[in-house]
């Protein structure tokens, strides 16, 4: 009989089961792969990412494969707040999981609408989407100048009843002056990467690949640059680092944790490997027995002591 | 807290056979528990094991072994994923998942089973169950590009075939509408499954015939279980589920009602 394991984390007083959590807009709100995995074994779901009212998204075809990676154009589609409200906060809250809703806008005054009117909904934590790479207006907007990143930072701040995490993108220069920018603007957690802006030409019909033409990269390809910007973020901030970015396995996962991460999301590889959120909560239980690892904040950053 | 369903799992499936049946066609037939539940009209996601070819490739299913819980699949080699599929022979495990999709919904009427190449394999399990559950009257047209005829003879078993060819090697010279126009068909009903130019023109025929149609669609995917909002299509009306005016292909198509989808 081994000692009793922990996995549990802490962001922002939300205390997560384990420090696996679901990466915005690859999860829906949890219902399609509830026929997949326990969403009870879960640290977090993070939902597709709500605006105020409905989005209609861009044009088709918003996916193109790359190698070891994917681009998306989907141009955040979503149902608008109310149907949200009324339809993925009940579904979720059947289950024994802390539920992390992702704001959309185009508008600083479109984020706060959600955000208030999510202020009295049982959810645990908000992920503002500053850094979505295919909307006209909003998102990506927000996220690439500190001044806009601590404006919009501070202003949700003092609508918000639940913390924020502020989901950064990779497409900067240096995202520790954003990171720093958002913990300055009162963030509780940041949470990065996000897509990183590609390209695909389509040979055979000598055009672009998405009718966006330009879509977010994501899957394994990615994770190598994701893994760098979670260990400089994680050295400058004080506030809890969520890392994703092409995580696949639970070996993948520790690296964004030993990199200073207090927990990774799962994205693309639910695309292709519907059970890969619990078999990386499994496979970190059985790293931390091989290692002799009683406590998973023992391995948070370990890598910079 | 809530009972978990798992009702959709992936499986790994034996390949029963491959054959090549026509230029970069092949038809493959798999052993696979998707067998007892699909439906014409469905697909099924096959995985690559190449680590770099990430997303499953969603593939029509072309006919139906339910005793021998079995599928078989007719492909094109379009890509790293279809290139891989092709590679494999009688004895190799693929991972699958499946039946997706809603199908065919089948009616007891004088059809129309329109199909233009790599759209032709899902109508052959259509022929068969309109065939043998109501035996009604079916006009099966095909559009090929040349002499290739590749799935007709089990289409002539259920139906009257007409053909049509790009290169006028057999059949009307054209498309599957010259097809239809030259043998002055007429039904009740079309079921139609091909390129998107020849969906649209069933479309019009149909409107036109005020009669209804059913099409199938094909859309780039990624998780195909209607996560990633993919592969939608543009829809007459507000979606029950999206709650906009496009609705996924993956779950609440492949087929339509022509009628109800902006194509």
């Amino acid at each position: 009989m081994g000692a009793m394991l922990n996995t549990k984390v802490n962001i922002a007083g939300v205390e997560l089961k384990n420090p696996v959590m679901t990466a915005s807009g690859t999860f829906g709100s949890g219902m399609e792969y509830s026929e997949f995995v326990d969403l009870n074994q879960l640290g977090a779901v993070v939902t597709k990412g709500v605006a105020n009212v409905a989005w209609e998204g861009n044009p088709t075809p918003r996916i193109a494969e790359t190698h070891g990676g994917m681009l998306n154009a989907i141009g955040l589609q979503n149902p608008g707040i109310d149907v949200f409200v009324k339809r993925d906060i009940p579904f979720l809250k059947q289950y024994d999981t802390k539920i992390i809703v992702n704001v959309c806008g185009h508008t600083e005054e479109e984020y706060i609408e959600v955000v208030k009117r999510l202020a009295n909904e049982p959810v645990d934590m908000l992920e503002i989407n500053i850094s979505c790479p295919n909307v006209k207006e909003g998102g990506i907007g927000f996220g690439q100048n500190e001044k806009s990143v601590y404006h919009i930072t501070s202003e949700i701040k003092k609508h918000a009843k639940q913390p924020i995490i502020m989901k950064l993108s990779p497409n900067v220069t240096d995202i520790t002056v954003m990171a720093k920018a958002a913990q300055e603007g009162g963030a509780d957690a940041v949470s990065l990467i996000n897509t990183l802006t590609g390209m695909k030409i389509d040979i055979n019909r000598q055009t672009f690949a998405l009718a966006n033409k330009t879509g977010g990269l994501s899957g394994p390809a990615i994770k190598p640059v994701a893994v760098r910007m979670v260990n400089q973020v994680a050295n400058a901030v004080d506030i809890p680092v969520i890392g994703m970015g092409g995580i696949a396995n639970y070996e993948d996962a520790l690296e964004f944790i030993l990199a200073g991460a207090t927990a990774v999301s799962v994205g693309t590889a639910n695309f292709y490997n519907p059970y890969t959120t619990i078999e990386i909560v499994k496979g970190i239980e059985e790293y931390m027995k091989a290692h002799g690892c009683e406590d998973i904040n023992q391995l948070i950053g370990i890598v910079n002591k | 807290m809530s009972e978990v369903a798992n009702s959709h799992v992936t499986e790994i499936a034996v390949i029963l056979s491959q054959e090549k049946i026509a230029t970069g066609i092949y038809s493959m037939w798999i052993k696979t528990v998707a067998a007892k539940n699909a439906k014409a009209g469905q697909f099924i996601s096959l995985y690559s094991s190449n680590g770099a070819t990430l997303l499953p490739r969603p593939i029509s299913i072309c006919e139906i072994n339910e005793e021998k819980t079995a599928l078989r699949l007719v492909y094109r080699i379009v890509g790293k994923g279809t290139a891989e599929f092709s590679s494999m022979s009688k004895g190799d495990e693929i991972k699958v998942l499946g039946p997706l999709g809603n199908g065919y919904t089948l009616k007891d009427k004088t059809a129309i089973l329109a199909a233009g190449g790599i759209g032709i394999p899902p109508i052959v399990e259509l022929a068969k169950q309109l065939h043998h559950q109501f035996g009604c009257r079916l006009n099966i047209v095909v559009g090929y590009r040349n002499d290739e005829l590749f799935l007709i003879d089990e289409l002539k078993q259920h139906g009257e075939v007409f053909v049509s060819t790009e290169d006028g090697s057999v059949g009307t010279k054209g498309n599957i509408l010259d097809a239809i126009r030259e043998n002055n068909i007429e039904a009740d009903i079309i079921y139609a499954c091909g390129p998107m130019p020849m969906l649209r023109a069933v479309k019009e025929l149909a409107k036109s015939k005020e009669i209804e149609a059913q099409i199938s669609l094909e859309e780039r995917m990624a998780c195909g279980i209607g996560a990633c909002l993919g592969c939608v299509c543009k829809t007459k009306d507000k979606d029950e589920h999206t709650h906009v005016n496009n609705t996924r292909i993956c779950t609440d198509g492949p087929v339509f009602e022509a009628e109800m989808v902006e194509i």
